[in-house]
């Protein structure tokens, strides 16, 4: 399979066929923000935060195939700022209250606010969603009304654990992630699938019993720089 | 049901006759989970609910996680988690209804059935529902009751039928006392005028029967492309790709098996005409999609009829057996060795996203009608990953007519770049109201003059998701480069509220969007919001940017055209009236936000603390 280059903001980066923009993006150690691609998954193209301009065409970088000779936009103004919206979308979406989460300062959503810039007060509507918390399992709780309909989760019970856990239920606003039973107890869910380790919830939605709050303040994720600001050693490694 | 005794006759509890009847159903199915849609409907059909128990059953039948069966269930309008009447009534809430006196007509519903709209009797005899659009916008206000419909209603008219309907008529009935004498034809004709306004010579002019097919069976596949290439036929469900190009890329796409699939899920509101095409020329559709079959060498066609349309399923099944007597289905069609082809129906079940190539075909392998990641294509990679060819009625209507009439013919219709004729649907502030076969390139103004809508304020070409606009731009024609539409044309006079009309057309993106991507599925709540602060006269000057600014995100990062044209109503309105939105802005006169209501923030608070205002609400002592 012979390769092909593209460039990235002015990189030229090489990828092989079949590869797509983020995937030849992240070997190069480019990094391109996004949400609901998580490493090791199949690619969903949800999110839409990792929307770049291919030859000035909108397109998902994560789905994309990596297009020979095409000059990719990322990390522009007016795209930066669309990518804001879309996280300021989630964040309205739901019930996100960083100070009272669990999740704070290890959480994708948080943190890809802090790259994007997102300092001023929003515009949108609050959608004050109230959504039931699940505490029924013994090692995991549920609280959705942080979900950002990801997806990851869902992928990783069907594609890693085999067991098909999580799945989307309802459609537009209505449309969003549920436990495959009455509730997470009456799933075969365990505290080793893969599906609710700590990496692959984005957000502070899965959560794994009795090990809350033991990272301190300054020990967590985004203390070390912003996300994606180590994508250069990822990809040297 | 092919297989089975009646649940009923074997005299077993309910919840076992239940059971029993979704194995029968899930049986002629054949287990197979890529017909979830159908099994899913059936049981609906049958029970008027997908309970919890069918659930876990169907999933078991099919090999499906329980949440997997939910996810489609929980996806179409026409499929119910909780129960539904026996009966279950569905107003068409079309803007256009609303203009026709909607209100009055659901007023009167409500009334007789002792019901408001959303709830189920306690007898579980009747529900009452609103539903988007139901292609019947030339006869408003329509209505659905169970698998009829009912057109032109009035008040009168609705008490009549609800009366009736709680006597124990069954909905069959209301259209005609001898309804099962009748044939399909009859009870669709019955039930619906199609009002051919101006019939063209390509589609609703004299059509011989079947000579498209004759010639496309004397022609090489290759011959069959050259000739729709040449023809200079696009697509006419409102994308516009060159067809003849669609049916190259497939026919030269690897793989064993492939599909012809025709999209009869016209969803965009004002739009009607494939109803009619699927009414008057159903065999045309059919003929076409067998040369679509032998142009591409498929041998295997599904016709997806939007669950709306379900009043002409025993019509267009009719026509498929007759056709398959005939030997213009099946093996060796015509006579010609190898010519083999047949076509399935699979009727949605309400949802306007479908109308999507992706979502199309996501829908007819039983999945939740999500779009699907593009590339790669359908042409290569469709319907169970084979290379599929997803046509519109009325394409598979002009390309039956082209292998006949010859590519010339049709080429030398219409102008540069939009050749032949095109259907348009026509409704609204007009005097006549109904489906008019034009070569492109009219005018707006002279297709007003046409129509008798001469006093219109505002034309909406091409459906909310196409562009409303203003006296200034009457001038513009009809062609894919000027004004593109898939068909639909509403009229409004200058007596409609447009910002009711913008409200409208976002609460219907909000209720079709599929939810898959963050801009269409959250974004477009926030522009509905948005524009209902404006027909309250709370918007500030800045909120016409912010919209402006929300949509551009929208259109710039949505996953399929859905989301890339819902803001479509607001733009178009933004630059062709902005009249009536700065009409309704008001500066803030202090530091606070116009938007800002303080009696409407603690009103919540208020009730929960039984603290009450004499001045501010209006119910007090109630």
């Amino acid at each position: 399979m012979s390769g092909l280059r593209f460039e990235i903001d002015g990189v030229e980066i090489a990828a092989r066929d079949g590869q797509t923009i983020m995937e030849a993006a992240d070997a190069a150690g480019v990094y391109i923000p996004r949400l609901c691609d998580h490493e090791g998954l199949r690619h969903q193209g949800g999110c839409r935060v990792c929307t770049v301009k291919c030859n000035g065409r909108s397109v998902a970088a994560c789905t994309e195939p990596a297009p020979p000779d095409a000059v990719v936009e990322n990390e522009t103004p007016h795209i930066n700022k669309m990518r804001r919206d879309l996280v300021e979308m989630l964040f309205h979406e739901g019930n996100h209250l960083c100070p009272i989460c669990e999740a704070s300062g290890n959480c994708e959503l948080q943190a890809m606010a802090y790259r994007l810039d997102m300092t001023d007060p929003t515009r949108f509507p609050y959608l004050e969603p109230c959504r039931p918390v699940d505490a029924s399992h013994p090692d995991i709780a549920l609280d959705t009304n942080r979900c950002i309909s990801c997806g990851r989760c869902i992928r990783a019970s069907q594609d890693i654990d085999g067991k098909g856990i999580f799945g989307y239920v309802g459609r537009g606003i209505h449309r969003h992630v549920a436990v495959n039973g009455p509730d997470l107890a009456h799933t075969d869910a365990t505290i080793d699938d893969v599906a609710v380790s700590a990496d692959v919830c984005p957000v502070g939605c899965i959560i794994r019993k009795r090990v809350g709050f033991s990272r301190p303040i300054g020990e967590r994720d985004s203390d070390h720089g912003l996300i994606g600001s180590n994508a250069k050693a990822k990809a040297d490694d | 049901m092919s297989t089975g005794k009646n649940a009923a006759d074997e005299g077993l509890e309910p919840a076992a006759s239940n059971q029993v009847q979704i194995e029968q159903i899930c049986a002629a199915f054949d287990n197979d989970h890529g017909r979830m849609l159908d099994i899913l409907r059936a049981v609906q059909d049958a029970q008027r609910v997908i309970s919890q128990d069918a659930i876990l059953r169907i999933a078991e039948l099919t090999g499906l996680k329980p949440i997997e069966v939910e996810g489609v269930a929980s996806f179409y309008a026409f499929l119910s988690l909780t129960p539904r009447g026996r009966v279950t009534i569905r107003l068409c809430d079309d803007i256009v209804d609303r203009f026709a006196g909607l209100a009055e007509v659901q007023a009167a519903f409500e009334t007789v059935l002792g019901i408001k709209t959303g709830e189920t009797s306690a007898d579980g005899a009747f529900s009452l529902e609103c539903t988007p659009c139901i292609g019947l916008c030339d006869q408003a206000p329509a209505a659905m009751v169970n698998d009829i419909v009912l057109t032109s209603l009035t008040p009168e008219s609705a008490r009549l039928f609800a009366a009736r309907l709680k006597d124990g008529t069954r909905p069959e009935d209301l259209i005609s006392d001898r309804f099962d004498d009748l044939t399909p034809i009859e009870r669709a004709r019955r039930m619906v005028d199609n009002n051919i306004r101006h019939a063209g010579c390509v589609l609703l002019g004299d059509v011989p029967q079947d000579a498209g097919l004759r010639a496309a069976a004397a022609a090489t596949p290759a011959q069959i492309i050259e000739s729709i290439e040449r023809s200079g036929l696009r697509g006419c469900g409102g994308a516009g790709f060159a067809t003849g190009q669609k049916w190259r890329f497939a026919s030269t796409a690897g793989g064993h098996r492939r599909f012809v699939i025709c999209n009869a899920d016209e969803g965009e509101p004002g739009t009607f005409k494939d109803r009619v095409l699927l009414t008057e020329r159903p065999r045309l559709t059919i003929e076409g999609m067998t040369i679509a079959a032998r142009a591409v060498g498929a041998r295997e066609g599904i016709l997806y009829l939007r669950g709306e349309y379900v009043y002409l399923r025993e019509l267009l099944e009719d026509v498929l057996a007759d056709r398959r007597v005939r030997g213009l289905l099946g093996s060796n069609i015509l006579g010609v060795d190898g010519f083999d082809f047949d076509v399935r129906l699979q009727i949605g079940a309400g949802a306007y996203i479908c109308g999507a190539e992706g979502a199309l075909i996501s829908s007819c392998e039983g999945l939740p009608g999500e779009p699907k990641t593009r590339p790669p294509f359908p042409t290569t990679h469709g319907y169970l990953g084979c290379p599929t060819v997803v046509n519109n009625v009325e394409t598979f209507c002009h390309a039956a007519r082209i292998m006949d009439g010859g590519a010339k013919w049709f080429f030398d219709m219409g102008i540069a770049g939009s050749h032949g004729t095109k259907l348009f649907s026509v409704s609204g502030d007009c005097l006549n109201p109904g489906v008019y076969e034009w070569p492109y390139g009219m005018s707006i103004r002279d297709m007003l003059v046409a129509v008798g809508g001469e006093d219109a304020a505002a034309v909406l070409v091409g459906g909310p998701s196409g562009a409303m606009i203003a006296r200034d731009m009457f001038h513009r024609k009809l062609t894919f480069d000027d004004l593109s539409t898939g068909g639909a044309i509403v009229i409004f006079s200058g007596d409609r509220n447009v910002l009711e009309i913008v409200e409208y057309y976002m609460s219907f993106f909000v209720h079709e969007s599929c939810g898959y991507c963050t801009p269409c599925r959250v974004g477009n709540v926030f522009l509905q919001k948005a524009v209902a602060k404006f027909r309250a006269g709370k918007a500030n000057p800045a909120d016409i940017d912010y919209m402006r600014d929300l949509s551009q995100t929208i259109v710039e990062t949505s996953r399929c055209g859905l989301g890339m044209t819902s803001p479509n109503p607001i733009l178009s309105t933004l630059d062709n009236f902005p009249l009536v939105y700065s009409a309704m802005v008001k500066a803030p006169e202090d530091r606070l936000r116009a938007t800002f209501d303080i009696q409407s923030a603690i009103s919540d608070a208020r009730h929960l603390a039984k603290r009450r205002s004499y001045i501010f609400d209006k119910d007090f002592g109630a």
